[in-house]
């Protein structure tokens, strides 16, 4: 996972609320691979493009939003399925970075794990980054993981919470694996414990 | 200060804490199925493997056409493939498989509570959000990713952070014609889709004391259309009945071991819950969703709301654009809403009850528009074809149909055509949901019957009367 410490891209405002995944990524892609060729254009499939691959009127179709690497949604971005895909096609597109007011927990993670920040910001302020990046198509964000800042096309500085561990793994770009195979002694004395005292919590044999 | 539900169950797994608050905690079962075929091949290239199988339970579901009985009916290409790869990962890996041929198969969410495989007091977790089903049964159970999945199976562990804590209280007496299905979406409609965002729901009541172990799954289902990863119910007297003889539930000493503890779990007098939300269930009635948001919900006897009356700009311009979707006009009587297709199944509403209240409306009538029937599993196929559901189904003109999640995700060949409208039993609404340009309008099993037989949805209260 590459790591995140400071990053700036032209913003691109994602005027939906409630953006599920099935928006972000339809369920007839989920089987094919990362590799795939046209994984990018999966991204917003059926926002951006019609039954004959032409574009449609959408805001991720138009120059210079096209090659925005950051996103500023609206309430409970990423709700509904908890397809990664969705955010393995917003990388797959370069995008390492949402802003929202709320952002759904699963898709948090998904982000979390594929080094895409989640951004938190309130309601107006979402409301008032998504105006400024309409109003000056092409105007950019600048965020900073470390300072936890985020600084908008008028120069303005929004500060944003993170959990101290989600801020550690994204800056260094860890692997949760490796970094839990390091309690492999704790996890086997818990089993230890768990097992004697929970001896039914162990699947029981049909036969 | 007392613990709640999940607080006691998380308390109990928690293997290691960080100081930043995150924790380590122990999983008890894995469920997974044909979408995360591509796992099996991302742990063995990074020379892993899954640590302990018999906790890891797979079954094909979203890729399985539900005109398929065997693998060779499936037809040729990454349908089959996901399949094929989750069958043969089974196989070398050694975790427990159902393959199709398997009456045990179905969708993940019906099978693990029949089998057993979810029990109160274990945290199971699979890759799929509506994994909160299982909460039903006292489980504590979530939805995770695809970087997860690959996680638990190769440390049977995964690094979480506490929610906070929402209780609903569902108190009352439910109406005549009134499920589980409609007392979620009430509460959705009541709390918004993102409004259990971060926090884990206990859902509780006397309402849901009296309801059926079923009728609690449906509502658990639905806990992730309202934001919450989990919703849990406590464990009780119906909980233990359900569970007691279950293929891979505990038996002897292990039993009584197990019913002593889930008899500690449920929430404590002085728990403290970070939000309470009350809802009136004598006041509940049938609903239908109009919007593309599963919050976008009425009572069948209401009328398309008007975004004009709308005060928030934003929220006008979303109920506008889904009135346009919809192609829906504000005013019409949702009763006078004409439908297409009629889809009863997904694991919201699969289930031996489900496929009762849907025949119960459908016995004697004939469907008036494309109907599916879609049992959530073999065991509850099996079930109906021994109460002769399948032949009142049939009688009626609907389509009796092999096991899977159908039309609830249209990947499986089971989709709507561009521009129809469907009245479906499954969870979500979104657009193009179950299928390029799809309507989808989310009702109860019963509901779903009713609008069958009539073309357009119907209070199913009245047409029970005549029966």
């Amino acid at each position: 996972m590459e790591p995140f410490k400071t990053f700036a891209s032209v913003g691109v405002p994602i005027n939906i609320a409630n953006c599920d995944t099935d928006q972000i990524i339809p369920a007839r892609f989920l089987r094919r691979g990362k590799d795939d060729p046209e994984y990018p254009k999966f991204l917003f499939h059926d926002l951006r493009f019609e039954e004959d691959g032409s574009e449609k009127d959408f805001v991720y179709n138009k120059e210079p939003f096209r090659n925005g690497r950051i996103f500023v949604a609206d309430v409970n971005w990423g709700c509904g399925s908890s397809r990664e895909n969705a955010v393995t096609a917003m990388a797959a597109n370069g995008v390492r970075c949402v802003i929202a007011p709320s952002i759904a927990d699963i898709h948090y993670n998904n982000c979390i794990k594929n080094g895409v920040l989640p951004i938190r910001l309130s309601d107006e302020n979402c409301k008032k980054l998504r105006q400024q990046l309409g109003n000056n198509p092409g105007a950019e964000l600048a965020v900073d993981l470390d300072a936890q800042s985020v600084t908008g096309p008028d120069q303005t500085t929004y500060n944003f919470e993170i959990n101290a561990f989600d801020k550690h793994r994204l800056l260094n770009g860890l692997d949760d694996v490796g970094l839990t195979m390091e309690f492999e002694d704790k996890i086997e004395t818990f089993k230890q414990v768990y097992r004697s005292k929970h001896s039914w919590a162990s699947p029981q044999s049909t036969n | 200060m007392g613990k709640t539900l999940f607080e006691k169950i998380w308390d109990e797994h928690v293997i290691f804490e960080r100081e930043d608050g995150d924790v380590l905690l122990y999983i008890d079962r894995h469920l997974t199925h044909d979408l995360h075929f591509r796992t099996f091949g991302a742990l063995k290239a990074a020379g892993l493997s899954i640590k302990e199988p018999e906790k890891l339970f797979g079954m094909p579901d979203h890729s399985v056409p539900t005109t398929a009985k065997v693998v060779d009916d499936i037809p040729k290409g990454e349908m089959r493939d996901a399949v094929e790869v989750l069958a043969s990962a089974a196989d070398e890996m050694g975790f427990v498989h159902y393959p199709m041929t398997d009456e045990r198969h179905g969708i993940v969410h019906v099978v693990g509570p029949e089998q057993g495989i979810t029990l109160p007091g274990l945290i199971l977790v699979c890759g799929d959000s509506h994994t909160s089903t299982h909460g039903a049964l006292g489980c504590m159970s979530f939805g995770i990713g695809s970087t997860e999945v690959n996680h638990v199976m190769a440390t049977q562990t995964l690094w979480q952070r506490k929610p906070k804590q929402m209780r609903i209280n569902i108190d009352g007496e439910l109406g005549f014609g009134v499920s589980g299905k409609d007392v979620i979406l009430a509460i959705i409609q009541k709390i918004s889709a993102a409004g259990g965002t971060g926090h884990a729901i206990e859902f509780a009541g006397s309402a849901i004391q009296k309801m059926s172990i079923e009728g609690r799954m449906t509502i658990c289902n639905m806990a992730i259309e309202a934001g919450a990863r989990s919703g849990m119910i406590a464990p009780d007297d119906k909980t233990i009945e359900y569970c007691k003889g279950r293929p891979l539930s505990p038996k002897g000493q292990d039993w009584e071991n197990a019913e002593a503890y889930w008899r500690t779990l449920p929430s404590d007098q002085d728990a403290v819950f970070d939000q309470e939300v009350m809802l009136k269930g004598d006041a509940i009635a049938p609903m239908v969703t109009w919007g593309n948001s599963p919050q976008w919900a009425l009572p069948i006897t209401e009328t398309i709301p008007d975004p004009l009356t709308e005060s928030d700009p934003l929220v006008r311009a979303d109920m506008e654009a889904a009135l346009e979707y919809m192609d829906l006009k504000p005013g019409m009587a949702i009763s006078d809403i004409e439908i297409d297709t009629v889809f009863v199944g997904a694991c919201t509403n699969s289930r031996i009850e489900d496929m009762r209240a849907a025949a119960a409306v459908a016995k004697g009538r004939k469907a008036q528009v494309r109907t599916l029937i879609v049992p959530g599993s073999g065991i509850v196929k099996k079930q109906a074809e021994v109460e002769g559901l399948d032949k009142i189904f049939v009688e009626a003109g609907m389509e009796w149909r092999e096991p899977g999640c159908s039309m609830c995700v249209a990947m499986n060949g089971d989709m709507l055509s561009a521009g129809e409208r469907s009245a479906s039993t499954s969870n979500r609404n979104f657009r193009g949901r179950q299928g390029l340009g799809s309507r989808t309008h989310l009702v109860s099993p019963a509901m779903a019957a009713a609008a069958s037989v009539t073309g357009h949805f119907t209070d199913v209260r009245k047409l029970m009367e005549e029966n």
